[in-house]
């Protein structure tokens, strides 16, 4: 049971900045998904949290006390590995006992924890077993295990679905989030996946380049995204932008498209639609060349340019279209409250 | 899978295994075949004839209080230079690889004693503890402490061992380094998270990954303490002070071309043969079990 707090956290090595200061604070029993591109900083970031990173300047407070100069040992947490990092020469028991061995607890009491959390993870039957005689779900579940034995205050994930196969990442998805709820304990988890930030999140920071772009829970990010990467890296498959000018309420597109928008500002802007958003509408402002169909069966991407524009154009449809392969042309509207604007220059939302 | 390569005759495979089947038949099978053979008599001095005595070299051997002796100051010696060589290297193998500036440097440096041969490490030694002109015995003598290995059979012992041990320590280092790098860092970190301290880390999860390299180490020590630190206690001691620093294999030497028994000192080969097959065998059957790979 813990509040985390980050105050102007900034990270260097060396010269180079890598986390170019992170303000954020977390409630007790939040669940906060880290998400963003390969190099963004958010592993470096759950490190420094984890105090395996030093922290350059200014403050992590995990329950109001400052944590900077304390050892990992001594910020009561517990972080899961990418690669799971169990001990390979101990057995499951042995390494979910581990931590509770150093801390000098009864052995009664080590015994009681560790088959509370084999149960809970219904990692009973392979107590025994040494993590190479495991698969990747089952080494995932130990290392939860030894997360969970100790009874942190905080919680951190490092990538921890990232090695598993897609469907087991799906179902090891739930899981987490149901015995994070479970044990009501605040986590980081940190993930390159949009969908579990999606799926896990009560809130999500959306990373990129040491900075964060967004601070908010999965649907504020999705529908009022703040800046023009955070629209583009959340929602599957990613939003559509066009370059633009709006004036008095509309937007003009390259090809002469004239779509209704609710800014009311002016000047050049650039558009944000995503794929989901459009409606084929024989009469719509926009004019498709399509040139590639995907049918996913739930849904039909169609991928092309729009008509008089170069720019490249995804839209996603609801269900099967069966269109023959080769050029042809779909009219689409799109309702004004689905049109994202941001500033070309400084890539912040209008609004 | 495996790539398997198949013939087709025999003609092929065979000239393929020749060259290794010689080398080991010229330098390994013949010799010990004559040693077994010769193990069998005793010929006079002069080498014109030789008497057949069957098992009796052996028999004498095993009664010799001399020979018993050896058997026990090789164990004493083989048990310390492994130790002596492996525990300094591990230590600082650790130590290295916590260094993060300058250890390249470190590790250059620690490797040079490597390159120093035995004999002329013996005598590097030698020259250092020379009972009337060494630096270091001359220091001592200023402490007052009178070292004097010629006479002293402790001080004999612990100089033949620290003079073997000495360029090994470089050769084990290298290998616990190498070791310790290849330790993922993941498991160390959860480690240190799961509130192992340093040396708690070490003995509990370092060490134990280590394993493989400490047994192949101890194989590889074991045997060079038995038979290739002849050099050191050669130029050293020769083998005594009243046979005090003798191992088998000295022994072998002594009583063969020194003393001229050819018929004891082939049994004493023929025993050594044995005792260093079943210790091998011994390690590889009971130790590795504890290995973890």
């Amino acid at each position: 049971m813990a509040t985390v707090a980050l105050k102007g956290v900034k990270k260097r090595f060396g010269t180079v900045d890598v986390i170019h200061g992170i303000d954020m604070e977390i409630a007790d029993g939040e669940f906060i998904v880290i998400v963003g591109p390969s190099g963004c900083g958010k592993s470096t970031l759950l490190r420094m949290v984890a105090g395996l990173e030093t922290i350059s300047e200014g403050e992590i407070q995990i329950n109001g006390l400052r944590v900077n100069e304390k050892e990992p040992m001594d910020r009561d947490i517990a972080m899961v590995f990418q690669n799971y990092a169990l001990y390979p020469h101990m057995s499951v028991r042995q390494n979910m006992a581990y931590g509770l061995k150093i801390a000098r607890i009864p052995k009664p009491e080590i015994e009681r924890k560790v088959a509370e959390a084999a149960k809970l993870l219904q990692l009973e039957p392979y107590l025994d077993r040494k993590p190479r005689e495991l698969s990747g779900g089952q080494r995932q579940r130990v290392a939860m295990g030894r997360a969970i034995v100790r009874q942190p205050a905080v919680f951190l994930f490092d990538e921890p679905l990232s090695n598993l196969d897609a469907k087991l990442r799906v179902q090891m998805r739930l899981e987490i989030r149901e015995l994070q709820s479970k044990l009501g304990i605040t986590s980081l988890y940190v993930t390159h996946d949009q969908v579990e930030a999606m799926t896990m999140a009560n809130r999500m920071i959306v990373m990129n380049g040491g900075v964060a772009e967004q601070i908010g829970t999965p649907l504020e990010v999705y529908e009022r995204p703040r800046t023009l990467f955070a629209a583009q890296f959340i929602g599957s498959p990613s939003m559509n932008t066009v370059q633009g000018t709006a004036a008095d309420g509309m937007v003009t597109l390259p090809g002469g498209a004239v779509l209704p928008c609710r800014s009311r500002h002016s000047g050049p802007v650039t558009v944000g639609i995503r794929p989901e958003h459009v409606h084929v509408d024989p009469n719509g402002p926009l004019a498709l060349d399509v040139t590639l169909t995907e049918p996913l069966g739930a849904t039909t991407l169609l991928h092309g340019k729009l008509k008089n524009g170069a720019e490249l154009f995804t839209a996603s449809l609801q269900g099967v279209h069966t269109t023959e392969q080769g050029t042809h042309s779909v009219q689409f509207s799109v309702p004004a409250e689905d049109i994202h604007l941001f500033d070309p220059a400084t890539t912040l939302r209008l609004d | 899978m495996e790539k398997r390569v198949t013939f087709k005759g025999w003609l092929l495979p065979l000239a393929l295994v020749f060259p290794q089947i010689l080398i080991s038949g010229v330098f390994f099978f013949y010799p010990a075949g004559q040693a077994i053979w010769q193990s069998l008599f005793i010929p006079d001095p002069f080498g014109l004839s030789s008497q057949f005595v069957g098992l009796g070299n052996f028999e004498y051997l095993l009664s010799d209080k001399y020979y018993r002796a050896s058997f026990l100051t090789t164990a004493i010696f083989s048990t310390l230079v492994t130790l002596v060589s492996m525990v300094p290297a591990l230590f600082l193998a650790v130590m290295a690889d916590r260094l993060v500036k300058g250890a390249g440097t470190y590790r250059t440096l620690l490797i040079w004693p490597y390159a120093v041969a035995p004999a002329v490490a013996g005598v590097l030694w030698l020259f250092m503890f020379n009972t009337r002109v060494g630096v270091v015995s001359w220091y001592l003598g200023q402490l007052g402490y009178d070292w004097n290995h010629v006479l002293n059979d402790g001080e004999a012992m612990g100089l033949v061992v620290v003079a073997s041990a000495w360029g090994r320590i470089s050769y084990n280092f290298l290998f616990f380094f190498a070791a310790l790098q290849s330790v993922p860092r993941s498991v160390i970190e959860a480690a240190a998270i799961d509130g192992a301290r340093f040396w708690t880390r070490f003995f509990t999860i370092v060490l134990p990954l280590l394993s493989p390299t400490t047994f192949f180490l101890l194989v590889v020590n074991v045997v060079y303490a038995f038979f290739e630190t002849f050099g050191v206690i050669h130029t050293i001691t020769s083998g005594g002070p009243q046979q005090a620093t003798t191992i088998l294999v000295y022994k072998v030497f002594a009583d063969g071309f020194v003393g001229q028994d050819l018929g004891s000192s082939a049994a004493q080969s023929v025993i050594l043969l044995v005792v260093v097959g079943a210790l091998t065998v011994v390690q590889f059957r009971y130790v590795e079990k504890k290995v973890h790979y």
